[in-house]
């Protein structure tokens, strides 16, 4: 399936190091709580791989992806929720089963909205198809008035604030600024254990590659050239025939997707969603995993994402306060030194070093020490 | 316009067009038709509405009245991407390639197959996509230069390839804003080599500068100033006409 034609070599390098790391080395590595906070990490990198599409690619930046990960990730969280407030579990409620925080907040029947999410099927529908339309609306709304650029940043970043006042302000329906919280069991199966988490883990970064696999084989399509394209010469790609509000339309919706697939396993990873994943700053965050990753490089923005969200970790464990001037700065350097972010730096710098290695040695094997160095630092 | 009005072998027929912006009218109650096979150039001083004139064509500017016909279709109404598909195509004045992708892609891209947005993603670089690239290739001598990146090419190169991007849409009308501008000597005549071959089967709409290139290629020439026609005929009467050189020529 993966030949030397699907990726070239260095993306052969960072998927195979990818692999090993997060099948290999991370699980042996590990106790279940660190795997765990990776598992949160990578439903980030979904969102990464949306913004090297829409982004990278097709040059429409969007500083709303907060928005559709939310999306996916409060349907998951709505049947999940559904199937822990079964009428035993809230035999002490005023209407038993309902979810708790609608009893909490007066309301007596299920609403209509959240009735089909008893059904998983429809939930898994939903999770692809409401973040899908909701970006197919702002797409054929924005693009097809030629809306870009800056503009469409904006917008993108307002609708993340509109998103995250809604999700607050209902709080009947949504769980308000709490989210929804508490959930216990999927089918049956407790997804608190650390044999769930271990599983979960397990399944996410099956889904992880699975979505690399897609976004690559995108990219390797005409689409994925057109999508270029249309970043450096809008025109010439509408006087060749296409409309680009439709291929624009398409690379923002799939990296809605994308992103909402990314929620709903962060609902099940982490065991609730709110509307702190939604708003502004967790939308811009997203942005910038990508670009200190790459964000014309789907593994360089994975490995940006995991590296970011362990700094992340690690130092605002210790300092608290700095964190947020630290991603700042993170991404200010990123932006006017090394503009393709980790991935730039391993094509320009490593890449070529290896190379050197090769010829210079020749015949003679090299240490397998200068490729393992290498290579988990893209 | 009464039907039958005009003659029927008119590829092009612009009548009445005038585009105002904020009231001033770039482009002025202007109407001319183009033949079949013919190669028509346009010049005129700076600000006369030139490059105007083929974006209302192209449908980059909105026409505030009057109409274009090609093939007795109404342009002013349809979006580029569906002129495109009528046979229409339009080069700018700065080469506008796609320097990220290779000479084969950019051709590729304009082969007129697949330009939906399923198309594209099930589209296929099958042989007929190669021999029409190779053979487009060929013809604007980038031939051997096939695999190289588009920002690698000199500038003549450049504004071949966006002819080629034109040629392998195979357009019944080219239109080309200043194509031999910003070019050597060599590059020039290649290029007028290059027009000569490539209107076979087509009409070429050309804006251009450069006198001695006019002469080469131009059956007919259109002189523009202030958004009117000035003067219309062969080279020779235009060359001649008393109005022409008082605006432009005689600089």
């Amino acid at each position: 399936m993966i030949n030397s034609r699907f990726f070239n070599r260095s993306e052969l390098v960072g998927f195979i190091s990818l692999a090993l790391l997060l099948i290999v080395i991370l699980p042996l590595a590990l106790d279940v709580f660190r795997l765990n906070l990776v598992a949160k990490y990578l439903t980030y990198a979904f969102v990464a791989i949306g913004l090297v599409m829409c982004w990278g690619y097709g040059g429409i930046l969007s500083l709303g992806q907060g928005v559709f990960f939310g999306l996916g990730g409060y349907c998951m969280a709505m049947f999940l929720k559904l199937e822990a407030s079964i009428v035993e579990n809230t035999k002490m409620q005023s209407t038993p089963g309902i979810p708790d925080f609608m009893d909490w907040n007066q309301l007596t029947a299920l609403p209509f909205l959240w009735k089909p999410f008893h059904s998983f099927p429809f939930t898994l529908l939903a999770i692809v198809l409401v973040p899908g339309i909701f970006a197919f609306i702002i797409g054929a709304a924005m693009f097809k008035r030629r809306v870009g650029g800056v503009y469409f940043a904006i917008i993108t970043q307002a609708i993340a604030a509109i998103m995250t006042i809604l999700i607050v302000g209902q709080q009947g329906y949504t769980g308000g600024i709490n989210g929804i919280t508490d959930l216990r069991t999927l089918y049956g199966w407790d997804i608190r254990t650390d044999h769930a988490k271990l599983i979960l883990y397990f399944v996410e970064v099956a889904f992880l590659f699975a979505s690399i696999i897609a976004a690559q084989f995108i990219r390797l399509t005409k689409l994925g050239r057109i999508l270029v394209a249309m970043r450096e010469q809008e025109d010439r790609v509408r006087f060749s025939g296409y409309s680009v509000a439709n291929f624009k339309i398409f690379s923002f919706c799939a990296a809605a997707i994308f992103a909402a697939i990314g929620g709903a396993l962060f609902t099940l990873e982490v065991g609730f969603m709110s509307p702190s994943f939604v708003g502004i700053v967790p939308s811009i965050e997203m942005v910038i995993y990508t670009a200190v990753g790459g964000r014309t490089s789907i593994i360089g923005a994975i490995f940006g994402t995991i590296l970011v969200n362990f700094a992340k970790t690690s130092l605002s464990e210790t300092f608290p306060q700095l964190w947020l001037f630290g991603l700042g700065a993170l991404f200010i350097a990123v932006v006017l030194a090394f503009p393709n972010g980790l991935a730039g730096i391993w094509a320009d710098h490593v890449q070529p070093r290896i190379d050197r290695l090769f010829a210079s040695r020749g015949s003679k094997t090299w240490s397998d020490g200068s490729v393992a160095d290498g290579a988990p630092a893209e | 316009m009464l039907i039958g009005h005009q003659p029927k072998d008119f590829l092009l027929a612009v009548s009445g067009l005038t585009v105002s912006f904020d009231g001033f009218k770039a482009v002025n109650d202007l109407s001319f038709y183009v033949e079949e096979s013919e190669i028509r150039v346009i010049i005129g001083p700076n600000g006369a509405g030139k490059t105007t004139v083929l974006d209302l064509i192209c449908g980059k500017t909105r026409a505030t009245a009057g109409s274009i016909q090609f093939r007795g279709k109404e342009l002013t109404r349809m979006k580029e991407n569906e002129i495109v598909k009528t046979g229409v195509g339009r080069k700018f004045q700065t080469p506008s390639i796609f320097e990220d992708l290779t000479v084969f892609e950019n051709l590729e891209i304009s082969f007129p197959r697949g330009r939906s947005v399923f198309g594209s993603l099930t589209f296929r670089r099958d042989a007929t996509v190669k021999r029409r690239v190779e053979e487009v290739a060929e013809m604007i001598f980038l031939k051997d230069r096939l695999n190289v990146y588009a920002d690698e090419l000199s500038h003549g190169q450049k504004q071949w390839l966006e002819i080629g991007m034109l040629l392998i849409q195979d357009p019944d009308l080219l239109m080309l804003d200043e194509p031999v501008a910003g070019m050597s000597v060599s590059e020039r005549s290649k290029t007028a080599e290059l027009l000569n071959r490539i209107i076979k089967n087509r009409s070429v709409l050309v804006i251009e500068h450069d006198m001695k290139f006019v002469e080469d290629i131009a059956h007919k020439v259109t002189v523009l100033h202030q958004g009117q026609i000035l003067s219309e005929g062969t080279m020779e009467r235009v060359k001649n006409d008393p109005k022409v050189i008082e605006v432009y020529l005689g600089h």
